[in-house]
């Protein structure tokens, strides 16, 4: 009996960290995956983080104002596709530098979205906190009474996979799709083939232009699902800085994942890992260390993230022509 | 029997490049079902005006004509469709890409590509055997040797259906052997009613392979020729606008006391593989020593290590009689400059130059710290331009700018810049490596002329090169090297071409 209850216990704490990993793995799958297309194409994007934090602002302040959380949904993409189309406009129309351009937009958006927030709220550069209807639903699936009584299968149900956000569905949908598109579609094919050699898309007949902007845009709408799922779905509300560097964390994961899909996935999953690990250790004294320092134990995504990046990628080979605007050779 | 339209014509085509009038009016007309060369200097427009055919550049003017009706070609997808395809000369393949799906791309005949697939599959097989075109359609295109990407190039052209086929420069890269695998694919092309274009500067592919050929200097058409009818002196004299003697006049050679002496030599490149093993040889003042074979048998290996640009594996290096692969502090790139060491790498652009860097910049890399360009605390750019406007006219450089960067020189005027500085150092052995490779028919002449004339006031020459033509004409010794070892020496009026070729291939060694 006593047994029991402790696997019981164990099997609680393994489904709280994994619950705690995918949603903390969802925007950064989305806002990874969303690079993913753009640096295939060609373009380099650490725009990421500003797209995000502009669409957790818009979705949170439309969702506010109207009390709809897919037309702060809608806003939130519209938000973020307007920003890659500024970039997309800077580094493809006129061959601009591409990081400078996705700075840029990083340090516009961390301005102006408290700027904004402030002059439509009046709360300190936050908008107000979202009620329940407000926020994007989670799915409630049928049968968990019924499952309740089966071991291991019915906890899974209950707290992973029950009231999932319907974001991680559609997440859970984008990665399939995305392996997908990019290894039995035409658009997949062409894709690639425009971030290695852009002049054999152009000989081709096709226009390198148009690929990237299509491959940028979809950054932009992906983005923007990333920063709604901050505020109006996995938060209540947008903050300053709600983004936290996360942009730039799906940027290492989409390098850590060689530009490829699956390990991608797995490498937003083991940083989101390492943060639900990271939450569940603050304050719990360890066997011979003691309690470590808040502080210590928050870096821990970090310094995984320099460590995989420095040394146990091996050779990440990006896309030949990622980050080369194309220009025609005479 | 009425007289069949031309398959391709142009009428009138004009294009500039800012102040720069590439194509003027530029007209020809290729019968279908032939094989018919562009040739010309680099710089005389027949890339561009081929460009503009496959929609790749815009043009500024003129009319294209398909089997006799105009088309517009606005883009490479319009030329598609008129039924004209294009090898450039650097290939425009995806390199992870398999065959297959560089065949297929933009062309992929569906949403998705599994049918697609299949099908090209079936057409590739078909086109492989009916033109001799093989290649493994699983394999990515970057594993493939060139002369297979070259063919990969030419199945994507016809599986989109071209009747005209355009290559640029296509054998540049290619050994005798693949070079003559593509002959033999357009010949093949020919007899099925293909339309072949061939652009190049290599005189003796067009008398072997064209019916007819179209000559252009400067932009403008300055001859349409039947082949059969013309000759290479004619058709050198017609691209250069001058007389040109593809022959080199040279008296024989009077070899003094030896400068380089080369025994039991070994190298190891990059990966740490024997790409030279165990080499002798012995350059004399006042002879050319050229070193013959097939590109990748440790010819490149052997002139960067006596450059000092790659360290040695063993073996003896004396200079002037004096041993240097004992003293590696010496036996360095500068340290070798200092003894009187002259190198013109084989890679002018990646070793030779800094291409962002002006001409009179270029001029004295690897001399940059001599006083005579140097201030107390500054160079001397007043020197420096001085000694490079100099060095320009002497050697003939086009434009006589010398604050242009490098990389806006044509191939054969960089080549100059280099030669310029290598040879006025007066150096007492001069390494060379393929020291005509994209040059003009009109600056080879030049070059060829300036090393023999280096060899006359008494410098010991090696000249490493890939052209058999150039080895015979310049060398007073040939030295045959396989597979990381000389495994012959000809003396160059026995040096006929199957005989060298044979030795070159591990065939036979010399009697």
């Amino acid at each position: 009996m006593m047994g029991e209850q402790r696997m019981d216990d164990a099997l609680l704490v393994v489904l709280l960290l994994a619950d705690a990993t995918i949603r903390v793995a969802t925007p950064l799958v989305l806002a990874a995956f969303a690079a993913l297309y753009s640096e295939r194409a060609g373009v380099v994007d650490i725009g990421l983080e500003g797209k995000m934090l502009a669409g957790a602002f818009f979705a949170a302040a439309v969702a506010s104002s109207t009390g709809s959380p897919w037309l702060g949904l809608g806003a939130a993409v519209a938000a973020s596709v307007a920003l890659a189309l500024v970039h997309g406009f800077a580094c493809i129309t006129h061959k601009g530098n591409q990081v400078v351009s996705g700075m840029a937009i990083n340090i516009l958006v961390a301005g102006l979205a408290p700027t904004l927030a402030y002059a439509w709220f009046r709360q300190g550069g936050q908008t107000p906190l979202l009620p329940g209807e407000a926020r994007l639903p989670q799915i409630h699936l049928p049968g968990v009474e019924a499952l309740s009584g089966v071991p291991v299968l019915g906890p899974v149900y209950r707290e992973l996979i029950d009231d999932a956000s319907v974001l991680i569905w559609l997440t859970v949908l984008l990665v399939v799709a995305t392996h997908w598109v990019f290894t039995r579609s035409r658009f997949g094919l062409r894709l690639r083939a425009v971030g290695e050699n852009p002049s054999a898309v152009d000989t081709a007949g096709l226009s390198v232009t148009r690929l990237r902007y299509q491959a940028v845009i979809i950054t932009g709408v992906l983005t923007g699902i990333a920063g709604a799922y901050l505020s109006t779905a996995h938060g209540a509300g947008f903050v300053r800085d709600m983004t936290a560097g996360k942009g730039y964390l799906a940027l290492a994961a989409l390098i850590f994942g060689k530009w490829r899909p699956w390990p991608t996935l797995f490498a937003c999953l083991l940083f989101a890992f390492t943060d639900a690990v990271q939450v569940r250790l603050q304050g719990v004294p360890l066997p011979v260390v003691g309690v470590i320092p808040v502080q210590f134990i928050q870096m821990l995504p970090y310094v995984l993230t320099v460590l995989l990046l420095a040394g146990f990628v091996g050779r990440a080979v990006a896309p030949k022509a990622s980050g080369v605007p194309y220009v025609k050779e005479r | 029997m009425p007289q069949l339209p031309p398959a391709l014509e142009t009428r009138g085509v004009n294009k500039w490049f800012g102040a720069n009038h590439a194509n003027r009016d530029v007209s020809l007309a290729v019968p279908k079902g032939t094989i018919h060369g562009v040739i010309g200097e680099n710089g005389a427009g027949k890339s561009t005006i081929m460009s503009i055919v496959y929609g790749y550049l815009p043009a500024d003017g003129g009319t294209i004509l398909v089997d006799g009706r105009p088309v517009a070609v606005r883009s490479p997808r319009d030329a598609l469709a008129a039924g004209i395809g294009m090898v450039h000369q650097h290939f425009m393949l995806v390199d992870p890409f398999t065959v297959l799906e560089n065949v297929l791309l933009g062309a992929e005949g569906g949403v998705t590509l599994a049918a697609g697939m299949a099908r090209a599959r079936t057409e590739l097989i078909r086109l492989a055997r009916d033109y001799g075109l093989e290649v493994d359609l699983d394999r990515p295109v970057g594993e493939l040797p060139v002369g297979a990407q070259q063919r990969v190039e030419i199945l994507k052209a016809l599986y989109r259906g071209a009747d005209i086929l355009i290559l640029d420069e296509p054998t540049g890269v290619l050994t005798p052997q693949e070079t003559d695998h593509l002959f033999r694919i357009l010949r093949a092309l020919r007899e099925q009613g293909k339309t072949v274009v061939i652009i190049t500067h290599k005189l003796r592919e067009i008398m072997e392979l064209t019916d007819n050929v179209t000559v252009m200097r400067r932009g403008q058409v300055v001859a349409n020729v039947a082949t059969a009818h013309t000759s290479r002196e004619e058709l050198a004299e017609l691209m250069v606008g001058r007389k040109v003697l593809l022959r080199v006049e040279k008296a024989p050679a009077r070899p003094g006391a030896p400068v380089l002496e080369v025994a039991g030599l070994r190298v190891r490149d990059g990966a740490g593989v024997e790409r030279v093993k165990g080499v002798g040889l012995t350059v004399r003042a006042g002879e050319i020593v050229g070193i013959a074979g097939v590109s990748g048998n440790g010819q490149s290996e052997l002139l960067e290590a006596l450059a000092g640009m790659r360290p040695l594996a063993g073996g003896s290096v004396r200079l002037r009689g004096e041993e240097l692969a004992n003293q590696p502090d010496r036996f360095t790139a500068r340290g070798l400059r200092a003894l009187g060491v002259g190198h013109v790498p084989e890679d002018r652009q990646r070793v030779g130059l800094v291409t962002s860097f002006e001409a009179q910049e270029c001029a004295i890399l690897g001399h940059q710290g001599d006083p005579a360009f140097n201030g107390r605390l500054l160079m001397d750019r007043r020197a420096l331009f001085d000694r490079c406007a100099a060095e320009m006219d002497a050697y003939d450089v086009r434009p006589r700018d010398p604050r242009l960067p490098a990389a806006n020189f044509s191939g054969g005027n960089q080549q100059k810049i280099v030669l310029a500085r290598e040879m006025e150092r007066n150096p007492d052995l001069l390494l060379v490596g393929q020291p005509t490779r994209g040059v003009d028919i009109g600056a080879i002449e030049f070059i060829h002329r300036r090393l023999v004339a280096l060899r006359d006031q008494g410098k010991a020459i090696l000249l490493v090169s890939v052209e058999l033509d150039e080895i015979r004409a310049l060398s007073d010794r040939i030295l045959v090297m396989f597979d990381g070892r000389l495994v012959g020496e000809v003396a160059p009026a026995e040096a006929d071409e199957r005989r060298l070729g044979l030795m070159m291939a591990g065939v036979a060694e010399a009697a």
